[in-house]
């Protein structure tokens, strides 16, 4: 375990240097300069040259390079070119509203795909099954933020039992950030659950069918014990991977939810930054989230281990 | 070996689980449901108004930066110039209770309002109007237009309610000029920190800011003037125009001051609970031409591309109708506007006669680049169809800000067409710049613009500047299309928005719930 954790933990490092230096450089190619959109086309061209002294963009790439991995080998991120406050204040309080709403969102698309996907696999080619993966279907192809709007008219413009977005805080009104949460995270678990609940459908039909299904049936077992205790558990590796993709995608893929509901999270940061060209902003965000992923997919290699006791000693 | 009935039991076993799973899931949800619903508070009496703004300002000083996010946050109500624009664009006293030009106009002595303090307590007198203004103009200040402090010689402080101020040249603009938000008065104690901690003399400080989420401003218990009607004002930030639009259908924003998705205006027309208002900016909206590049150097070559042009088509077909066509570079509701329009009207036919003569081929490429604003994007679908009508072979290229201002604003200007709206009040003077991205050379028109700055009398002026429009129309200097309009949605009841925006702001001394 510890020369498999040890190896995972050499890949991630590389993995996000070579992620470092990739989006740094690809960055610098990129047209537009922070300083003049900040200042504007009357500016003078003396302002203009001092403010990019002060925000260092006047030296060489390589020396910014190893300014911005020197900072975050010492866990200091900078501040953004743009806002002038420390980054790591500004992605905590975007973190404190992307992440409730992905885990709220996986929570919602866990408890509808599970059973659901269940379900039909179980009905195969009956009635049940036709009308859960038909919804499914309809799912996958309603956009989440069509979903969001649809949801905001039912929910805050025809009743006006939600707010159509924004976000309180949790400080201020923890009930309110909450509510304010929950019509975005159906909006994205209803599109997550039904990309899922396909997945589950097909992995436990391809369990149900196994042999040691059958055998255990024969036994005499009960029907929620083959289902839950021999079916589920086997069927949940390609399951897993799935959900932790899912996962990492609702973390930094909802922009789109967060602009219906102007919710001011990770997505829409990131988007204004790259629009306003605050660079630095961009690149900790992008280097955040890739480091993001590549954890939670290590994370989902563990919990193979815990779903199925073969890939321990070899993974 | 497994029989037909066996496998029938084994589904229907199976189904039993299942209908209990689902009767567990539906009962959780109901519950979680009947948790999430909220207990409705009674409707009380507003004191207070929430406006939807798109773009986040990055800081809230107006002094430092150019976004035009932060004056529409704290301008007028938070911070103050010695002078102010109001709503009709007219230069009104602020800070300044009244003025004298003397010594022929190259002198200004400010006679200063008594009992402003700034929020902090701090008092206002006449040194903080000279720090203010030395601070802008000085070495590595972040002030985006050092320009309008530009004509200053001097400035004296003879006793703390007096300033004078000596110009080098005549400037027939400089009180609008500080007007602006960027020559608002700050204090030297609080200069430095207002960016995240502003400071000003207005009737509203500011309360709280939940970055990318909303900015609240809170009524003053101490102002020199007229105390406003409502108690806070909270800009809520929503990029996504039809994010606004379901925000206003909620109730969650009272307004949506410049509504970016003009294609909702009829719904909200339609609907008795709202009012629109359209209005007017200082934005004219051009059909930028390189004139660096062949064949866009041959004046009968821009006269064609403005022939081929349907300005209303235009205002019609992006604008949803709001907008005034214009035919030069001046906004309609100046009292020196001309309408130069039918200089050179609609008329594809001509339009091809032109190039025939200029010699240019049909099928002649042009690259469009388009910014990201509404206008552009969807007024360019338009412009390129009709340059396709008479011959051109147009490439739209969309690009961000960042983009256009390093590709097309600066550097090789590496462009041929662009559509963009020029916001700044009163701009004419772009058209004598040396080397301006559009790259209008002409030597009579900066000579006419020299003449404009000497001249302080009203109608002298606006003379003078209806000759340079004329100018600018006869020699195509660009496609001028139409004047940007701004279209105010807001609750029923709430009055003393600004209907028009002589600069850009949300100027909400004024407001009041009826």
């Amino acid at each position: 375990m510890a020369g498999f954790l040890s190896r995972r933990l050499i890949t991630l490092l590389l993995t996000l240097l070579v992620a470092s230096l990739v989006v740094f450089w690809v960055l610098e190619l990129l047209p537009g300069d922070v300083a003049q959109l900040l200042l504007g086309t009357e500016v003078q061209p003396d302002t203009l040259a001092a403010i990019r002294a002060q925000l260092g963009l006047d030296r060489p790439a390589m020396l910014r390079y190893a300014d911005w991995i020197g900072g975050l080998m010492i866990g200091d991120l900078g501040d953004s070119l743009v806002y002038g406050i420390p980054i790591w204040q500004m992605v905590r309080d975007r973190l404190a509203v992307s992440l409730p709403l992905a885990i709220m969102a996986f929570t919602f698309a866990t408890a509808i795909a599970l059973p659901f996907g269940m379900a039909a696999a179980v009905r195969r080619g009956r009635l049940l099954d036709v009308i859960l993966m038909g919804l499914a279907q309809i799912g996958l192809a309603i956009p989440n933020f069509w979903f969001g709007l649809m949801l905001i008219l039912a929910f805050a413009v025809l009743n006006n039992w939600f707010d159509a977005g924004g976000f309180p805080g949790w400080q201020e009104d923890p009930v309110g950030s909450l509510k304010a949460l929950f019509l975005p995270a159906l909006a994205l678990g209803l599109s997550e659950a039904a990309i899922l609940s396909r997945m589950v459908r097909a992995a436990m039909l391809e369990t149900l069918g196994e042999d040691y299904v059958r055998t255990a049936r024969a036994k005499g077992l009960s029907v929620s014990r083959v289902l839950f205790g021999h079916t589920l558990g086997n069927a949940m590796i390609p399951i897993a991977t799935l959900m932790g993709l899912q996962f990492a995608f609702l973390v930094a893929g909802s922009v789109i939810v967060e602009n219906v509901f102007y919710l001011p999270g990770i997505g829409q940061l990131l988007l204004k930054a790259i629009f306003e060209r605050d660079l630095i902003l961009v690149r900790d965000l992008v280097l955040m989230l890739s480091g993001f992923v590549i954890v939670l997919s290590f994370c989902v290699d563990i919990a193979y281990g815990f779903i199925d006791p073969r890939l321990r000693g070899n993974a | 070996m497994v029989t037909m009935g066996q496998n029938r039991a084994t589904k229907s076993d199976f189904g039993r689980v299942l209908r209990r799973a689902a009767g567990l899931i539906f009962a959780s949800g109901l519950v979680a449901f009947a948790v999430t619903v909220p207990v409705t508070s009674p409707a009380l009496a507003k004191t207070g108004i929430v406006l939807a703004i798109t773009l986040e300002p990055p800081h809230l000083d107006p002094t430092a930066g150019a976004p035009a996010a932060i004056d529409e946050v704290v301008y007028a109500n938070l911070f103050e110039g010695l002078t102010r624009i109001d709503a009709q664009g007219q230069v009104k006293p602020g800070l300044a209770e009244r003025w004298v030009i003397e010594d022929d106009g190259l002198t200004y002595r400010f006679i200063l309002r008594p009992d402003v303090t700034f929020h902090d307590g701090a008092t206002f007198d006449s040194s903080d109007v000279k720090f203010s203004f030395e601070r802008a103009v000085a070495e590595g200040s972040e002030n985006a237009q050092k320009g309008l402090f530009s004509a200053i010689e001097t400035i004296e402080t003879p006793d703390p309610q007096t300033v004078v101020i000596k110009l080098k040249r005549k400037e027939g603009l400089f009180l609008w000029n500080l007007g602006w938000g960027d020559a608002v008065i700050v204090d030297p104690a609080s200069a430095d920190t207002n960016k995240t901690n502003p400071i000003g003399t207005g009737p509203f400080k500011l309360d709280s800011w939940a970055r990318g989420d909303q900015i609240r401003l809170v009524r003053t218990s101490k102002y020199w003037g007229q105390k406003p009607a409502i108690d806070s004002v909270t800009f809520k930030i929503i990029a996504d125009p039809s994010a606004q639009v379901t925000a206003l259908l909620a109730g969650d924003v009272d307004a949506i001051p410049n509504i970016g998705a003009p294609e909702s205006v009829a719904q909200f027309q339609a609907d008795p609970r709202f009012v629109v208002t359209p209005g007017t900016t200082e934005g004219e909206t051009i059909l930028a031409m390189n004139e660096r590049r062949a064949p866009l150097n041959d004046v009968r070559v821009r006269k064609a591309i403005q022939h081929a042009i349907d300005r209303q088509a235009i205002v019609d077909g992006a604008m949803f109708g709001f907008g005034t066509p214009i035919g030069s570079h001046f906004a309609p509701h100046n009292p020196a506007y001309t309408d130069l329009t039918s200089v050179t009207p609609y008329d594809p036919e001509k339009a091809k006669a032109l190039l025939a003569e200029a010699g240019v081929a049909p099928g002649t490429k042009l690259v469009l680049k388009l910014p990201p604003p509404t206008y552009a994007r969807r007024g360019g679908e338009i412009v390129a169809a009709q340059l396709k009508a008479v011959g051109f072979e147009i490439e739209q290229i969309p690009v961000d800000w960042g983009q256009w201002v390093s590709e097309v604003f600066k550097g090789d200007h590496d462009f041929d067409l662009t559509i963009v709206s020029h916001t700044e009040p009163l701009d004419i003077g772009i058209y004598a710049r040396d080397d301006y991205y559009f790259g209008y050379d002409n030597p009579a028109f900066k000579a006419l613009m020299t003449k404009i700055d000497g001249v302080a009398d009203p109608a002298g002026r606006n003379t003078l500047f209806k000759e340079a429009q004329r100018m600018l129309a006869d020699d195509a200097a660009n496609g001028f299309l139409f004047q940007l309009a701004k279209v105010t949605v807001q609750r029923k009841g709430l009055k003393g928005l600004w209907q028009n925006a002589p600069i850009q702001a949300n100027d909400v001394t004024g407001v009041r719930w009826e």
